[in-house]
């Protein structure tokens, strides 16, 4: 055989060969696949519902590029709209307490989500006033792709319920009557109210604030105010100082902006007690709590962030998880003020509170503080709490 | 002095009104999901389907499909419409064409024996599940039926790399060797020799066949191409892993996997700005899109996108987890490691991951979560596997020594 058929050969052999092969270095993993989104809340009428379907998998199930150019218009999916509404009334099918609910669609909108656009179809279910019992048929996509799933949320009367449909389960009911379970929101919020008012640090700094909240520095004495009313707005500008400043280094260290270690911020979280216990004694900021409160309060967050990293982000959910932890922390907040601002008022004008109450019991807050700042500091453990 | 002061206080101010516009925008933009709308022109474009308007593999799929859809239980066309399938999910990254594919061989997905072409193309299908097992069950099947089908023997030798059971793999690339020799069976067996203590001589073996002419075609060059580029980055050799890269991106082809091997060794030397420049329009593929929100992360201060991309990244992993979905447990403790900083959550999902896939990418993410989070003993089963097969990475190395002196 000559050199040159033998070449050709070969040449011939790796043209055939490469028809049949594909290689593939490792994984690629690519955006999640072809899934859609329906919405079902129960009003004290009946049911009305929101389905998201991605225009891709519509193209492939009804067509929709009309003019074969590659791309989908709205013009394009207007023109669609009926043959869009048959697909989706043939592929969904609810009963509520047995009886067949019939679904209308009101709107078609357009949503763009993290992988496409979704054709929005917004319906009502009539037939059916608010059920106990609900049974979804749900059998979108499955012919032309075994890999569709439809992510399924049913809201009702502010329990959210979740559920997948795949082609091994296209059939569900759900049972309105017993309790969902607890959405990761309100999980979180329960979490922060918990953070506070199990983080001694937390509690103590507030209190070493609020201590001086209901008295008035005047000529270098503490007096007690004479109304309710300013110590309120002192109380108020303390607490908001504080919140907003936590939030902020909240928010942007949960997302990822800053980072900082925890055990720097635990130390310094446990010197800021300190310095805020200290100034009630040898006032340095004397009426500008609100400020001690805002730039500590900076600190604080980014403490909040450790304790919420700590409970696992949902990744999905982080806006809801963040929202729900950080609402949850202010509500604890809000409570150690409701139970403490009432007493201090009362106390106010004894000098029990002033001598007692405020001196020692900011003294008392400076020596467990020094001694969680040793602790994180030098890492040891020495205080049970 | 005075001028110090003003200094500070003016960055101070900067970065407190910085940081309150931050937290505003990411509490409603988070909060506030967007909206459906009522688009206004009919000739807005909501969806692009593909990149070009005449698309010739588009036209085939659609004619396949409609043929097929006449006469659903013919294998030869189920077989052609698949395989386009899966090579338009690898060109577009885009995993909806794999879902088209598995409908397509629908008829025969759970059949003990089909057509011989069917059980190979069902077991890359599995395969891209990371459903190793069955894709390997298959395999042997079809390994015994057919054993001079060049597609069994590779695909096996690609999924034994997955795993980092480089034995096997290199068995399997043997007899495709034998049947097919060429470029595919070289890169193959030189993927494997890369990653089992030859990789300089790999490298030189590629680098000279791929200077020699020959007649591979041009996926195939860029295959190789990538192959040597991330032996070479491995090996600490960036520049000449810089123009393997440049040289495969030079064909024009849209290759998802080389833009993230390339993005990996850019975002290694810190140079975020190109990876942005490089993955700017690549937000539909998890892997690349993830490449770029580290991107946008090393940057100080990060470009207002990357909030927006966290919460997008983060929506899909969330809807992975809703859908029951478990092939994403690497990029998803990358995601977790690098962009939330949750160490410990990081190094649950790397474990998870390890349990599945053994390539140095999971190697990385355990040493480096098992790191961050302070848990060495965690990392010792990737340290085990970098001993017993003596893989060779720098990166991997440094990683390790940090891990021992803690």
């Amino acid at each position: 055989m000559k050199p040159f058929s033998l070449a050709r050969k070969l040449g011939l052999v790796a043209a055939s060969f490469y028809a049949l092969l594909f290689f593939s270095t490792g994984t690629v993993h690519a955006h999640t696949q072809s899934t859609s989104y329906l919405n079902l809340r129960t009003t004290p009428s009946g049911l009305t519902g929101e389905w998201h379907l991605a225009l891709r998998d519509l193209e492939d199930a009804v067509g929709l590029d009309l003019n074969d150019d590659g791309v989908i218009t709205w013009s394009e999916l207007l023109a669609r709209k009926a043959a869009v509404s048959a697909y989706a009334l043939s592929r969904l099918h609810l009963r509520g307490d047995g009886q067949t609910g019939r679904l209308h669609i009101n709107e078609l909108l357009v949503d763009n989500h993290s992988d496409g656009a979704y054709a929005v179809l917004r319906f009502d279910v009539a037939g059916l006033s608010r059920p106990n019992k609900i049974e979804l048929i749900y059998s979108a996509f499955f012919d032309i792709d075994p890999k569709h799933r439809g992510l399924f949320r049913l809201e009702d009367n502010g329990q959210t319920r979740l559920a997948v449909f795949s082609p091994t389960t296209t059939t569900q009911t759900f049972d309105l009557t017993l309790p969902a379970p607890r959405a990761p929101f309100v999980t979180f919020l329960c979490e922060g109210v918990w953070h506070i008012w199990s983080g001694y640090d937390h509690i103590l700094f507030l209190l070493a604030l609020l201590l001086p909240g209901v008295l008035l520095r005047r000529d270098g004495r503490w007096q007690p105010v004479s109304a309710a009313q300013p110590a309120f707005v002192n109380v108020l500008k303390i607490v908001t100082a504080f919140t907003v400043a936590h939030s902020i280094t909240l928010s942007l260290s949960a997302l990822g902006y800053v980072h900082l270690p925890t055990r720097l911020v635990e130390s310094a979280i446990a010197a800021s007690v300190v310095l805020a216990a200290f100034n009630n004694l040898v006032p340095f900021f004397a009426e500008r709590g609100w400020m001690v409160a805002f730039g500590f309060g900076l600190l604080h967050g980014f403490g909040f962030a450790n304790a919420l990293r700590d409970l696992g982000l949902h990744t999905g959910q982080l806006a809801a998880t963040l929202f729900g932890f950080n609402l949850g922390v202010e509500l604890g907040q809000l409570a150690i003020v409701a139970v403490f601002l009432p007493l201090a008022l009362c106390l106010r004008r004894l000098m029990f509170y002033q001598n007692f109450v405020l001196r020692l019991g900011s003294a008392a807050i400076m020596v467990v503080a020094s001694t969680w700042m040793a602790e994180r500091v030098f890492d040891f453990k020495w205080l049970p709490f | 002095m005075q001028s110090t002061f003003e200094h500070f206080f003016n960055v101070a101010k900067r970065y407190f009104v910085k940081s309150l516009v931050g937290f505003l925008v990411i509490n409603f933009a988070t909060v506030l999901k967007a909206e459906p709308y009522l688009p206004h022109d009919g000739g807005e474009i909501l969806e692009k389907l593909r990149a070009t308007a005449f698309d010739p593999t588009a036209h085939e799929i659609h004619q396949l499909r409609a043929r097929l859809a006449a006469d659903p239980t013919n294998s030869l066309l189920a077989c052609q419409l698949a395989r386009r399938c899966i090579e338009r999910s690898r060109t577009d990254a885009d995993p909806r064409f794999l879902g088209r594919a598995q409908s397509a061989l629908a008829p025969w997905w759970d059949a003990a024996t089909p057509p011989i072409d069917v059980l190979v193309l069902r077991a890359t299908l599995k395969q891209s599940q990371h459903d190793f097992a069955n894709a390997l069950a298959d395999l042997d099947v079809a390994a015994h039926i057919a054993p001079g089908n060049p597609q069994v023997w590779l695909t096996r030798a690609t999924i034994f790399t997955v795993l980092g059971k480089y034995n096997e793999a290199r068995q399997a690339c043997l007899p495709l060797a034998q049947i097919a020799p060429g470029l595919v069976a070289l890169t193959a067996l030189a993927n494997v020799s890369s990653l089992t203590g030859s990789a300089e001589s790999a490298c030189g073996l590629l680098r000279n066949t791929l200077s020699a002419k020959n007649s591979a075609s041009v996926d195939e060059k860029i295959w190789a191409l990538t192959v040597l580029a991330e032996a070479e980055a491995r090996i600490g050799q960036n520049a000449e892993a810089e123009t393997d890269f440049k040289n495969a991106l030079a064909f024009g082809q849209h290759d998802p996997y080389l833009l993230g091997a390339y993005a990996d060794l850019l975002l290694d030397q810190n140079r975020p700005t190109e990876v942005i420049d490089l993955l700017r329009n690549e937000t539909r593929a998890d892997s690349l899109f993830l490449r770029l929100a580290q991107a946008e992360a090393a940057l100080t201060p990060p470009p207002a996108t990357l909030a927006d991309h966290l919460t997008s990244l983060g929506a899909r992993f969330e809807a992975g987890h809703l859908r029951g979905d478990f092939v994403h447990q690497r990029e998803e403790a990358q995601f977790t490691l690098h962009l939330l900083h949750q160490p410990r959550a990081a190094l649950q999902l790397a474990q998870t991951n390890w349990q599945v896939q053994h390539e140095p990418a999971d190697v990385r993410i355990l040493l480096e979560s098992a790191l961050a989070a302070g848990e060495a003993a965690a990392a010792q089963p990737a340290r085990d596997f970098i001993r017993t097969n003596h893989l060779e990475a720098v990166q991997l190395n440094l990683l390790a020594e940090k891990l021992n002196q803690k």
